[in-house]
């Protein structure tokens, strides 16, 4: 290593015929050791003032010895950074199809306006006088958020997807304890339900039952009937679902768990696909979460944050989590405590303070940006490009399902039948073609599944691209040319990963190295 | 609608290749009830860009912001500078846009950042191991509840008076409904209690906070000693995470978790959020742990890179018996974090929080010379109590009015509590010039 922690001999020539450099750099792709490797002792990224004092009061405390972080200077953090960033793929750089992630463009006028110091620089323990307008923004965004579901009520603060559907299963909870009837402890869901729905029923002491889905992909209300009985607490079922299908036997079966006294809750992952169009409250539903982050585009960041409001019915409505802005006489007001909570019954409290405020601020820049018009067209074109895609591939991919599809195509594995190829080398070559790819192995009732989700923000163009280069592939897979699908990806940071190893011996941290005398001297 | 690229002779030769003859037929599975017409009344309909920033750029200006008046909130969230290249680095696209690392050959930049936050976040708290973050500090603190439970399969918990009373609220409604026994002390505010006495052999674990709600600092080790004896796993949370620059760390004092709110290093107030959560623990309960975790593996070539790991563990795999159903992380708020605390490094870190607590003594000194004010905490890192003569909330309300922002009144924190109306916490960073702790003691000399 030298003293950039980089490698300071040759790299070998590697059998896919690698140019060789001296660094193993190859120009615009930089290899980049970890931040603790840069250390440079002696130097600092910040100026930081003189204390003004040097009196402590530590209630008898010694101060800490030392944390033993590196040090660097702020060019070589943010060069660091920076050459991290080169090696990530993003919406922003490529096509991003990764089916019920809803990867679309995120508009940077959202950026702009989450950092207004008036919404950036604001603390939630404030006095409620001094953040009306933060108020005032959590009540638009819930008015709109309303409005487009036809729900009556929405719990703002959950901090996911997944933190949604908690807050949604525990409101079913408390309704079912209000009405007497704790003893409903069953939830039905789908084989096809994303992993979080039975996780979070059974996080909230629920025990589940899984429904088989149809030859077709879809739920009927046959079998949800076929499981129905006074010890149902809800039903919780995906719609659009996670083969890409609309429900249409949705209505009837809400209104059959509705009927044996249970609760209709509806994973709201996929909601770009109809909103605008179809308001989940005609459909049945008593509470549907919405991701900010996909249908309301705000940026995913590698993984968050996100943020997850509850839509809720008339039943479910009292129950929500605290805090909650209300209008008060003198302006907007913020229910901290059951208390003040009037007639309502909040179940608890889900986060630190009210919920993801940025994304809040983000999300109904869009919807401003978008409108009532737009949002509608954002359905329509999310369901045009998906069934573009699948009717521009079906002939030479194995679609699961007859269309149309919402607003992701499934394809599965049969296509490949016979060469050799997996689904996951596939996903490997689209990667050396310049896609994400799209996600695979999921949903699992069918075999191989490809779920592909280009989202309204791809252009006819770019979809044509796309189509061109999944045909392409499909066919030389079907041709036989299983190399080139299990040496991919040939022209990224790094090849194949061995995941195996990484689980077998789990390395979660670095360590510092033991000094070479250390270690000479162990060794002897 | 400038950010959807089809035009309406895109739109209609898709349709052609699709074989349908309008968009409405591909919604045919609809039912018919449930299709909307056309517009949804109550909402407008699209604006430029201009339009939507003066919109909210009205209600941004109606709020009161921590930079330009004098500031001393806190209460588990904190008002710190943070340099200006860590948010230029967030916006960078392919940080910004991309999606959880599930492809690790394109996503090399995402998971190299998490394994050095997971080590920054062990070095940190003299842990061993680290996760990829947690919502933020309160889902954290739940999630450690449910893990000391999962590794001793014991069912009750004591917290601390001097947890933050939102951290017990997130604690009692997330771990009250898996049927946990939940006891809560009265809040601690003399620094007087004595948890090691309640612990027995049905105590999964005891939650702590230093510095506590209240500002009050503690040597940990005799209960960790006492609990460890029982069995009992010790979970110490800590919600101002620079105070780690200069206290003793958790792991130095036998914690078994530290949960964090890791918002005061790389991220804005956000009025909330988005925050961060730290959580770490020992190695011998890594499985048992929530959360993502990113591992060091190597490629095909041999080359040192990272993957997502042991997601055996996760919901995505376990279904019904996920250790927990949490399938994100805070990606961005963790990079944020990683990036501010590598410019800070091991001096600016020590550095800050020594400032720090230098303004927080400063301050206390110049409360406690106020008729009538006295300052409870014999320590405290950057926050303290100070007993007023008359009731905090209507001082603040009054301070307020005059453009100083002075602190959380405790009775905002405890309404159900008697005799802590004239309590209130008071803040100091960095931030705070000798100025505008002149502008404190000065507002509270008229309005007391």
């Amino acid at each position: 290593m030298n003293s950039q922690g980089r490698d300071s001999t040759p790299h070998s020539v590697s059998v896919t015929g690698d140019v060789v450099t001296f660094t193993g750099n190859k120009a615009l792709q930089q290899e980049e050791a970890l931040i603790f490797e840069l250390d440079n002792p002696g130097a600092v990224g910040v100026d930081l003032p003189e204390p003004v004092t040097t009196k402590t009061r530590l209630g008898g405390l010694s101060p800490r010895p030392g944390v033993g972080l590196p040090q660097l200077a702020e060019p070589d953090v943010v060069r660091h950074y920076t050459r991290l960033s080169q090696k990530n793929f993003a919406i922003d750089t490529t096509m991003y199809p990764l089916g019920s992630c809803t990867m679309k463009h995120n508009p940077r006028l959202n950026e702009k306006m989450a950092r207004l110091p008036g919404f950036g620089d604001i603390h939630p323990m404030q006095p409620v006088e001094t953040v009306q307008g933060a108020l005032e923004l959590i009540d638009q965004l819930a008015y709109w958020l309303k409005t487009l579901t036809g729900m009556p009520a929405v719990a703002m603060s959950p901090g996911a997807g997944a933190h949604g559907e908690l807050c949604g299963l525990m409101a079913i909870h408390a309704a079912l304890d209000a009405r007497g009837e704790s003893h409903r402890r069953r939830v039905l869901v789908p084989e096809s339900a994303h992993g979080t729905n039975p996780a979070t029923a059974a996080f909230c002491g629920f025990t589940v039952d899984t429904i088989p889905a149809e030859e077709n992909g879809r739920v009927s209300v046959e079998a949800v009937k076929a499981k129905l009985g006074d010890d149902v607490a809800c039903i919780m079922l995906t719609n659009p679902n996670t083969c890409g299908l609309f429900e249409p036997q949705i209505k009837e079966i809400a209104d059959a768990v509705h009927a044996a006294g249970g609760y209709f809750y509806c994973d709201g992952a996929n909601y770009n696909a109809i909103v605008g169009r179809v308001r989940p409250a005609d459909l049945g539903v008593d509470a549907m979460h919405i991701n900010l982050h996909k249908t309301f585009s705000t940026p995913h960041g590698g993984g968050g944050p996100g943020s997850g409001p509850v839509v809720l019915s008339e039943a479910l409505a009292p129950f929500a989590p605290l805090p909650f802005v209300v209008h008060g006489k003198d302006g907007f007001d913020l229910i901290e405590h059951a208390k003040d909570a009037g007639k309502a019954q909040p179940f608890g409290r889900l986060k630190g303070f009210h919920g993801q405020m940025g994304m809040f601020v983000r999300a109904l820049a869009y919807m401003l940006s978008h409108g009532a018009d737009g949002l509608r067209q954002v359905a329509s074109d999310a369901v045009l490009n998906a069934n573009y895609v699948l009717a521009s591939l079906k002939d030479v991919m194995s679609a699961s399902f007859e269309g149309p599809c919402m607003h992701e195509a499934l394809f599965d594995d049969r296509f490949l039948k016979g060469t050799g190829v997996t689904p996951l080398d596939f996903a490997k070559a689209m990667i050396d073609e310049g896609y994400h790819p799209m996600t695979m192995y999921f949903p699992l009732v069918v075999h191989g599944a490809l779920l592909i989700e280009p989202t309204e923000t791809e252009s006819k163009r770019t979809l044509d691209q796309f189509i061109g280069t999944m045909r392409h592939l499909a066919q030389k897979a079907i041709a036989g040319d299983l190399a080139h699908f299990q040496a991919a990806p040939r022209l990224t940071p790094r090849k194949r990963l061995d995941e195996t190893q990484a689980a077998r011996k789990p390395v979660l941290r670095w360590v510092k190295p033991a000094p070479q005398a250390v270690v000479a001297q162990a060794a002897e | 609608m400038r950010y959807l690229p089809l035009t309406d002779a895109d739109r209609s030769s898709m349709l052609a290749t699709i074989g349908v003859d309008s968009v409405d037929a591909l919604f045919r599975d609809v039912p018919d009830h449930a299709k909307l017409p056309g517009k949804i009344a109550g909402l407008p309909d699209h604006m430029g860009e201009l339009a939507v920033e003066r919109h909210l750029s009205r209600l941004a200006a109606k709020n009161v912001t921590a930079s330009t008046v004098p500031f001393f909130v806190g209460a588990g969230a904190y008002k710190h500078h943070v340099p200006a290249s860590v948010d230029q680095i967030l916006l960078r696209g392919e940080f910004l846009t991309s999606y959880t690392p599930y492809q690790p050959e394109v996503t090399q930049g995402t998971l190299q950042y998490l394994f050095e936050f997971q080590t920054q976040v062990a070095l940190l708290t003299g842990m061993d191991v680290a996760n990829a973050s947690m919502y933020d500090g309160a889902t954290g603190t739940a999630e450690a509840v449910l893990m000391a439970a999962r590794v001793n399969k014991r069912n009750k918990v004591i917290l601390s008076g001097g947890l933050h009373p939102h951290y017990r609220e997130v604690v009692e409604t997330t771990c009250g409904i898996m049927g946990m026994d939940i006891r809560a002390q009265a809040p601690d505010w003399k620094n007087a209690e004595d948890l090691a006495a309640l612990l027995d052999a049905e105590t999964s674990c005891v939650v702590v906070q230093t510095p506590s709600l209240f500002g009050h600092l503690r040597d940990f080790t005799a209960l960790c000693d006492a609990a460890h004896a029982k069995g009992v796993m010790v979970i110490v949370v800590v919600t101002e995470v620079v105070s780690l620059g200069l206290l003793p760390s958790p792991g130095s004092m036998g914690a078994d978790i530290v949960v964090c709110e890791g918002q005061s290093i790389g991220n804005g107030l956000n009025f909330g959020g988005p925050y961060v959560g730290l959580f770490a623990t020992r190695d011998k309960f890594v499985r048992q742990m929530p959360g993502r975790l990113c591992g060091q593996t190597v490629d095909a070539d041999g080359k040192r890179g990272f993957v997502l790991t042991l997601s055996t563990r996760e919901q995505h795999i376990r279904r019904e018996k996920a250790t927990s159903n949490i399938c994100t992380n805070s990606g961005l708020c963790a990079l944020a974090f990683t990036i501010h605390l590598s410019l800070l490094g091991e001096q600016g870190l020590v550095g800050l929080a020594r400032i720090n607590h230098a303004n927080a003594v400063t301050l206390a000194d110049k409360l406690s010379g106020i008729k009538g004010v006295s300052v409870v905490n014999d320590g405290f890192f950057n926050e303290f109590t100070v007993k007023l003569p008359k009731k905090a909330a209507k001082i603040v309300s009054k301070l307020a009015a005059k453009d100083i922002l002075a602190g959380v009144p405790v009775s905002r924190l405890y309404p159900d509590v008697e005799g802590l109306d004239d309590l209130l916490l008071i803040a100091a960073t960095e931030i705070n010039s000798v100025e505008d702790m002149d502008a404190l003691v000065r507002g509270l000399e008229e309005v007391l």
